[in-house]
């Protein structure tokens, strides 16, 4: 059985309170692999040059879920660790990562995830990845996730990536490159308050004819707040990409969307919306013609945008 | 019981002081259907949204039940029963048909009961319940779950603002059947803005507001016989100089 604290950290971004009774996983706590779990279509194995683990699929399985949840406890850790996914040809998995911070001390504890994807030949992939923090110390909680994707021939790869609450800093860098007839899909969903600050950047190289991405960011900013998004898509064939990035501004809070489209080729359409905007007030009226208070009117419509 | 005493809301547009309702005064009784009529501009949408306290009139009283309501704001009006269903709807981004139908209602709706509600103002219920409230919608679908929403509720005083608008005459045909069943159902009265000769014809009361006033109040009998001059061949009012010429 785990402790409260744990299990409170792995139901925030992972949806699991323990162990998951199926499927491989690998639950990382305060720096170390605490458990671990591999299946006849999952392997799960230790780096031996540096701290992280390598996550192969079996071609055209069929795996279940795989989790691969961070904890992190402690005050004053420095977590920095290196997953690679090796998603084999035709095979078909979701993967939970996610990082749960508490911290209660006085130091920093941060963590610096990379993971590099390898999604073979008409491999799916479904990768949900939750950032969350906590605690009531005066020390900072920082997450700076590397993402790299590289999809081959009709690849499909659906990325969810939510940061709930309570990370005090965040740098995401996310990078996909896209081979002939390939898919991604790109839902970042973010919440600041206090004052949090957020810069996620997003290059997506669509190289392959026939590729297609979708990037849609979806934020709330709140207090003292700052975001900045800088999603690029570059099309360098016959492609479809399309960058939407959505954003409510509250209170104090400071927002800058720089979206970037790029074409190398005649055929390649891009296409970018960005839109920055408080609470719209027929929102907050319509549901408060419905009995609820202003403030849970806000809260209705904020659940919903981010969902 | 809904009173309206010398109610008047004026707005000052940067020089000068504009009326937009000017002394209106009238009751409206429990269990009676209510159409409120008259050009556009006239002021009847402001007479809907003062009720519900979305505008603060600028003199005058409103008493629900004959408690003074006037200084009370749109959650407190609404928690007393009173409801409004907009003109032009605002569209939600993640928000569901199902959960505002719930949010409308105060608890969880089984889906059963949301797809009555949904089937009532002609919407393919089962297709919607999960569907959100948002610019994949038409103008007619989100006019008609905004109807839904009020028929979800159990009021007082249910207002209606001009819920043809956008709606095709098929549809038209079902809803005129829903507001029948509604004047006898749910609601303890029911205002409805409204141009269309047959909502008209459902009202127990019509009321004919032009340049912020009253122009004329009645039973439909003896009001209704007096506009039909007014209108023109898609049963749209046309205002009495208009429908002079």
């Amino acid at each position: 059985m785990m402790d409260e604290l744990l299990s409170g950290l792995l139901r925030s971004i992972a949806d699991i309170t323990d162990v998951p009774t199926v499927g491989a996983y690998n639950i990382r706590k305060d720096g170390e692999g605490i458990s671990r779990r591999s299946t006849e279509t999952v392997q799960i194995e230790p780096k031996t040059d540096k701290p992280g683990i390598d996550i192969r699929v079996m071609p055209f399985s069929k795996a279940e879920k795989v989790h691969i949840p961070v904890v992190i406890t402690k005050s004053g850790v420095n977590d920095v660790v290196y997953n690679d996914f090796f998603i084999g040809e035709g095979a078909d998995v979701e993967i939970v990562a996610g990082c749960g911070i508490h911290n209660s001390g006085c130091e920093t504890s941060e963590h610096d995830g990379i993971h590099r994807f390898f999604i073979g030949k008409g491999a799916k992939v479904r990768y949900v990845e939750k950032h969350y923090g906590e605690g009531d110390g005066t020390g900072g909680r920082i997450l700076n996730p590397t993402t790299i994707v590289e999809l081959g021939e009709n690849a499909v790869c659906e990325m969810e990536m939510v940061q709930i609450k309570g990370v005090d800093s965040t740098l995401r860098d996310t990078t996909a490159r896209l081979e002939k007839g390939a898919k991604l899909t790109v839902f970042e969903r973010l919440m600041t308050h206090g004052d949090q600050t957020a810069h996620s950047n997003v290059v997506i190289e669509l190289n392959g004819t026939d590729s297609s991405a979708q990037i849609v960011s979806r934020s709330v900013a709140k207090d003292r707040s700052e975001q900045v998004f800088n999603p690029r898509a570059i099309g360098n064939t016959l492609c479809h990409a399309h960058i939407q990035c959505d954003s409510i501004i509250m209170d104090e809070a400071h927002i800058r969307s720089i979206p970037e489209i790029a074409a190398n080729h005649c055929d390649a359409q891009i296409i970018h919306e960005a839109a920055i905007g408080r609470i719209n007030n027929d929102q907050l009226t319509k549901l408060r013609t419905l009995g609820l208070t202003e403030s849970e009117a806000e809260a209705v419509i904020i659940e919903g945008f981010l969902k | 019981m809904l009173e309206l005493k010398h109610v008047s809301f004026q707005v000052d547009d940067g020089n000068r002081e504009l009326g937009i309702l000017d002394d209106v005064s009238f009751t409206l009784e429990d269990g009676r259907f209510f159409v409120i009529t008259g050009p556009n501009g006239g002021g009847k949408s402001t007479l809907a949204r003062i009720i519900m306290g979305i505008e603060k009139p600028t003199a005058g009283q409103i008493l629900l039940n004959g408690r003074d309501v006037t200084g009370l704001d749109v959650t407190e009006r609404a928690r007393l029963g009173i409801g409004y269903a907009f003109q032009q709807p605002p569209r939600f981004k993640g928000l569901t048909v199902r959960r505002l139908l719930s949010l409308a209602h105060g608890s969880d709706l089984p889906e059963d009961e949301c797809c009555a509600y949904l089937t009532n103002v002609g919407l393919c219920s089962r297709d919607y319940l999960n569907r959100e409230v948002d610019a994949s919608l038409s103008g007619g679908e989100v006019k008609r779950i905004e109807i839904a929403t009020l028929m979800a509720r159990e009021l007082e005083v249910a207002i209606f603002d001009e819920p043809e608008a956008g709606i095709d005459l098929w549809s038209f045909a079902m809803l005129v059947q829903s507001f029948k069943n509604l004047s006898r159902g749910r609601h303890k009265s029911v205002i409805l803005i409204s141009h269309q000769e047959r909502i008209m014809q459902l009202a127990d009361e019509i009321l004919v507001v032009a340049d912020g006033k009253i122009r004329t109040r009645g039973s439909r009998d003896e009001v209704f016989p007096g506009l039909l001059g007014q209108f023109d061949e898609d049963c749209g009012f046309r205002g009495k100089e208009e429908a002079a010429q």
